[in-house]
């Protein structure tokens, strides 16, 4: 169910609806200082429910071999719009597309510093 | 003339041979003032003590403490320090350092202490169930594997000691309360209540130890057990306090606080809304619901309760609110530092303690006048524990 709400959003966004909430800082190199706070954000506020060390808690695990075999695109559209029926929040209010896309490339490169 | 000076020699004696007691034990010293804060990515707890305000120590090597928490042992010497990586340490808080420690389980949340402090018990995710120790070696004495009605292994959350000798905790993903009963260590009894509601997130007991409590994620409302009466089995209160509104993100879950009851009320945080709910105690009603600047995390009654103090959820955790208990509304809010994620009063209730984690800071108020009395270093603080919780049931 929540694959299939997630499915239903990853079309909504290529058929281009509710594109421009997504659309700031899309494909602008992210300034040093900022993916500072992400990384902090990261650590802190996502592992209050995926563990400090990203090895589960509430939420599963945000490990490279938990997410190796997810499509990224897809877990982008997790950051940013949420999993319907479970605890997992959008944070597009928080984060622009780049910035989810971020993060989402250090996870399952398993880079976190 | 004389006799002053034979009462002068007469205390000089045992002064010397406490002394020479003090040099040999150089902390001869009571527990009854000291805090511990959890570092909780350091991996390690700050001893700190409430009458000069002051860091006694640090105690390293306790691994992750994402959610760190930790309950003491019934003379206060020691702490049982409960880590995500399922690690259970024994902190000694006189001597400072670690008295013992192992990695009972791959991924746990919390635990409990029994009444008779011989039994730590610790509620685990992965995999899902409750693993009871002796509080003296941390030797395991009993197991028991959360699988739900589903069939399969659920999380634990919100496990408490409870008045009756035993234990309360929640199963998250199947949605049901257990209790536990270990006077058979061999073979611990378990009475479980089933269909409880969807994703309860976190439970906790009443100051009394009568009313055990569990709060739902997945719809508006709060589950109650009455331990006087397990008879009669769970019931639904608050059941759609979100009066069909669509709730707002959720981005820290909050936590319901065993001492969030204040005489006929008790508190609770309203999840993925900006409002504290109070209900009567006898009759379950919904009497206020009291608005917040941001969604409350821990609802923390002052001792006295007058007053109840709130952490709030991201974005809005660099601010207290304060409540009113007597007119059951707002009272001020507070912005004592940058990402305040727990809070503990002293005893008596004259300080308030608070962790702020982007300040590496845990910041010590006056409650009466809200100033700052004391602001001590600490490396990304977050839960903070008064040694007054070794004599609190649920705590």
């Amino acid at each position: 169910m929540p694959e299939r709400a997630a499915a239903a959003l990853l079309f909504l966004l290529l058929a281009g609806i509710g594109r421009p909430e997504v659309e700031r800082g899309a494909g602008v190199e992210l300034a040093p200082a900022r993916k500072g706070e992400l990384v902090h954000l990261l650590r802190h506020d996502c592992g209050s429910c995926h563990g400090l060390t990203m090895k589960g808690g509430l939420g599963p695990p945000l490990l490279p071999e938990t997410l190796r075999d997810k499509d990224p695109e897809g877990l982008v559209v997790t950051v940013l719009y949420g999993r319907p029926g479970t605890p997992m929040p959008p944070w597009k209010h928080e984060l622009a597309e780049a910035e989810a896309r971020f993060l989402v490339e250090l996870l399952v490169e398993g880079r976190v510093p | 003339m004389k006799r002053r000076t034979a009462i002068g020699l007469g205390v000089a004696a045992p002064l010397l041979a406490s002394r020479r007691a003090r040099a040999a034990c150089p902390e001869l010293r009571g527990t009854g003032d000291l805090v511990v804060v959890v570092e909780r990515a350091r991996g390690s707890v700050l001893i700190a003590e409430t009458t000069g305000r002051t860091v006694l120590g640090r105690v390293e090597g306790l691994g992750d403490l994402s959610h760190g928490s930790l309950v003491f042992s019934r003379d206060a010497r020691f702490a049982f320090v409960f880590g995500r990586d399922g690690g259970l340490s024994k902190v000694d808080l006189l001597e400072r350092r670690l008295v013992g420690r192992i990695l009972q389980a791959g991924n746990a949340i919390g635990g409990a202490i029994s009444q008779d402090g011989r039994l730590v018990a610790v509620a685990n995710y992965e995999p899902g169930g409750v693993r009871l120790f002796d509080s003296a070696t941390l030797g395991p004495l009993a197991e028991v594997a959360a699988v739900g009605s589903d069939g399969k292994r659920s999380k634990v959350v919100g496990l408490v000691d409870t008045a009756e000798g035993g234990f309360a905790f929640t199963l998250y993903d199947s949605g049901e309360i257990w209790l536990l009963d270990p006077s058979d260590l061999s073979a611990p009894r378990i009475t479980r209540f089933a269909g409880i509601g969807s994703l309860p997130y976190d439970a906790n007991v009443t100051p009394d130890g009568r009313f055990y409590l569990a709060g739902l994620f997945g719809e508006d409302g709060i589950v109650l057990l009455d331990l006087w009466h397990v008879e009669a089995g769970p019931r639904r209160i608050l059941d759609g306090y979100g009066r069909g509104e669509a709730p707002l993100p959720v981005y820290k879950m909050p936590h319901l606080e065993g001492r969030g009851a204040a005489g006929e009320h008790l508190l609770l945080p309203a999840v993925g809304r900006h409002e504290v709910l109070v209900v009567d105690k006898r009759s379950w009603q919904e009497v206020a619901r009291i608005p917040t600047p941001g969604q409350p995390v821990f609802v923390v009654v002052r001792p006295d309760g007058r007053e109840a103090w709130v952490s709030l959820a991201h974005p809005h955790n660099g601010k207290v609110a304060i409540l009113d208990l007597e007119r059951l509304e707002p009272a001020g809010t507070l912005s004592p530092g940058r990402a305040i994620l727990h809070l503990e009063f002293t005893p008596r209730g004259e300080q308030v303690w608070l962790s702020a984690r982007d300040d590496d800071r845990v910041v010590v108020l006056d409650t009466r006048r809200r100033e700052v009395l004391a602001s001590l270093p600490a490396d990304k603080p977050s839960g903070i524990f008064s040694t007054a919780r070794a004599h609190r049931i649920g705590s």
